[in-house]
């Protein structure tokens, strides 16, 4: 039976940590994920864990300390945050490479600078091809199960990926709602033990990692990631069934929110997809078939499922909360354009950067989507696809 | 573990280059980085002992039964030139290669 | 319909409004209810203005944005009420919850002419007499709840005696003093 319970974000992260009972946890405390390690660190103390707590001086030593423990055949965990994530970058790829399972919590917030504590996603889409499997969650439950379901996932052996679940920093990472949490044992039992193949303790076979690579290598090393990349696409849906038929808690790799039937559809990511639900219902009582595909699974990107889901639409609006800065749009609008384009699904779609630096995103501001949205599915035309949501004017 | 080499398909490669085996650097003959090369003059050498264990590639051959060194294993040395460095009776001088 | 309740709260570092809210969310999810509780960050001062909020629904809360139309509004320090616009957007149709002892025609007047309820309470009083030291966050989540009719006092009661020994399990003389300080709010917190 599942309990329950009220938690926030993080403590939902730190709860589940606590139930996966990894080997090894090292963490080095920023803003707004630091609750995670300090919850932990508890659990820690209290002896409701037997991890090994690594404290370590900085996030480049935290991901360090977690290649090194995973590749010594111990299951290791981290979180973090923003410039934490920037501070790992080098050691982001190493651990992907390296094609060690470890997994993240990635509490969302804006790289730096100027200096920003709230949430967007530009931390996660600096990272977002670097080889991890990125997984988004809409609330405390979506985080929660998503860690659930992370060692199953990363560590299967046709994956052997390293791991990231995200959320919302302070919208969902510090916001008390309701939750299903599932029992110790249970979780213990889906989770499983770590068994790898090959590692560094193992006396019976000595065995070398991250050695020289080049010309005549490196491609094929990075080809395997890819490949390895596209057979998680499998591995998730599965795991993701064993979950369902366990909770009763559907995933796949988006979900479809009144779609089957939309004029026309809101794509986007974590707390937002929420809001857009709240939106669409709305929509709905009037009469107006609003619909909305919330990304999940963003690495490996979903891309023949979400060209399908979205054919027959006639207008489409991507949500991106960071901006890539580079003059044609943000990094989902570009895939889900790519994944239009490749199936040849000819919708007019546009992008929207939001929510940037934790600017809050209301009811109001997705309702403003949907009535461009009308007026692009009536015209078929878009005029500017790169735009602003929420963004203060002047006479630009 | 089967030999790696630049003709191996992706398929048969480890992943993440990983090696499943202790003492590979024996596949790996570094003899020919060496631009100067080592040359043993045996008459002049006492087996004093301070050669070997400076060689950072093991290519100075000790003999298990009488423990007296014998000529350089060409196929790993790389000319670094440490072993005539600390000989203290110019029992290694240094040639150029090709010379 | 649904049943949605939108509260925001109004206070100072330190003061225990965020806690507060915290507590209520706790007490509403005891009774069944789907909650929200949050705070609104900012710079983390002693004295500092700040908001948290809460929603409160009999169905799942999805909608993950502040609340700029709340039902009801509580205001923990009335020294905010003349630089902290606390009526904006709050509906009509709701009330607003000040911890003060101010007259009536100068709450009227520095809540621009809100035509909703307002209620007071005197939380300083309440908390000084109950608990011998200023507390306000407990006297004003009393007040919110009798307020907005969330729950029934005696539920309220019962939750809060329960979450009590459970927090105060390690210093049960402290359970009475909040006790007290509830039931006296319960009962004191008046509509002017």
């Amino acid at each position: 039976m599942s309990i329950r319970e009220r938690l926030s974000g993080n403590e939902a992260a730190a709860t589940a940590m606590k139930q996966i009972n990894p080997d090894v946890v090292a963490a080095f405390p920023i803003t707004p994920s630091t609750e995670i390690p300090q919850y932990f660190s508890t659990f820690v103390a209290n002896g409701n864990v037997d991890t090994e707590f690594v404290a370590v001086e900085s996030e480049h030593s935290a991901m360090s300390a977690c290649i090194g423990a995973e590749a010594a055949g111990a299951r290791a965990m981290t979180a973090t945050s923003a410039n934490g994530l920037s501070l790992m970058w080098e050691m982001i790829y190493i651990a992907s490479s390296l094609r060690l399972p470890i997994v993240l919590s990635l509490v969302n917030r804006a790289v730096s600078g100027p200096l920003n504590i709230h949430c967007d996603h530009s931390d996660a889409m600096g990272v977002r091809d670097s080889g991890w499997i990125m997984l988004f969650s809409e609330n405390n439950q979506e985080a929660y199960d998503n860690l659930l379901m992370a060692h199953r996932i990363a560590e299967n052996e046709n994956v052997l990926l390293p791991l990231m679940v995200c959320q919302d920093g302070f919208i969902t990472s510090h916001s008390i709602e309701n939750i299903e949490l599932e029992e110790d044992d249970k979780v213990k039992k889906f989770v499983g033990e770590y068994h790898p193949n090959h590692y560094l303790l193992n006396d019976k076979e000595p065995m070398a990692i991250g050695p020289l690579d080049l010309q005549a290598y490196l491609f094929e090393h990075k080809a395997q990631q890819a490949n390895a990349m596209k057979a998680a696409k499998d591995v998730i849906l599965q795991v993701s069934k064993d979950f369902e038929s366990w909770t009763g808690r559907h995933y796949g790799l988006f979900e479809e929110y009144m779609l089957d039937d939309c004029d026309f559809a809101i794509v986007c990511m974590n707390s937002t997809a929420g809001t857009a639900k709240a939106v669409v219902n709305d929509l709905r009582a009037k009469g107006i078939k609003a619909g909305l595909l919330k990304i999940r699974v963003y690495r490996p990107f979903p891309a023949e499922e979400v060209a399908e889901a979205l054919s027959n639409l006639k207008a489409v609006a991507v949500l991106d909360r960071a901006d890539s800065l580079n003059g044609m749009g943000g990094a989902l609008f570009e895939d889900v354009v790519s994944s239009m384009y490749v199936a040849g699904k000819q919708v007019p779609i546009v992008n929207y950067v939001y929510g940037i630096g934790g600017r809050d995103t209301t009811c109001n501001d997705i309702e403003s989507v949907y009535n461009d949205l009308s007026e692009i599915a009536q015209s078929g035309k878009v005029d500017n696809p790169y735009r602003y949501l929420g963004l203060r004017k002047g006479d630009m | 573990m089967s030999e790696i080499n630049n003709n191996t398909p992706i398929d048969e490669m480890t992943i993440g280059g990983n090696i499943y085996e202790a003492g590979n650097a024996r596949n790996f003959k570094t003899g020919d980085w060496r631009s100067v090369k080592p040359v043993f003059i045996r008459e002049n050498c006492r087996q004093c002992g301070l050669c070997f264990p400076v060689c950072p590639e093991n290519a100075i051959p000790v003999s298990k039964d009488d423990l007296q060194r014998t000529d350089f294993n060409y196929d790993y040395c790389k000319g670094c030139g440490v072993c005539a460095k600390v000989c203290p009776f110019s029992a290694i001088t240094m040639k150029e290669e090709g010379v | 319909m649904s049943d949605l309740i939108e509260i925001r709260w109004h206070g100072r570092g330190g003061q225990g409004a965020k806690t507060a809210s915290l507590l209520l969310a706790d007490a509403a999810f005891n009774t069944g209810k789907y909650i929200q509780g949050f705070p609104e960050y900012g710079p983390e001062r002693m004295g500092a203005p700040i908001t948290a909020y809460n929603r409160i629904s009999s169905d799942p809360i999805t909608v993950h944005s502040n609340i700029y139309e709340p039902d009801y509004v509580v205001v923990v320090d009335d020294t905010l009420l003349e630089s902290v616009n606390v009526t904006s957007g709050l509906k009509p149709s709701g009330a607003i919850v000040i911890n003060t002892t101010k007259s009536a025609d100068y709450l009227k007047s520095v809540l621009n002419d809100y035509s909703g309820d307002i209620y007071t309470i005197d939380a300083r009083k309440i908390s000084m007499e109950a608990l011998g030291r200023y507390f306000p966050n407990t006297p004003m989540l009393a007040a919110i709840v009798k307020v907005s009719h969330i729950m029934s006092d005696e539920d309220f009661l019962n939750d809060m005696k329960d979450s009590f020994k459970h927090k105060f399990a390690k210093k049960p003389e402290v359970i009475d003093g909040n006790m007290k300080a509830i039931e006296m709010a319960l009962n004191e917190v008046k509509k002017i």
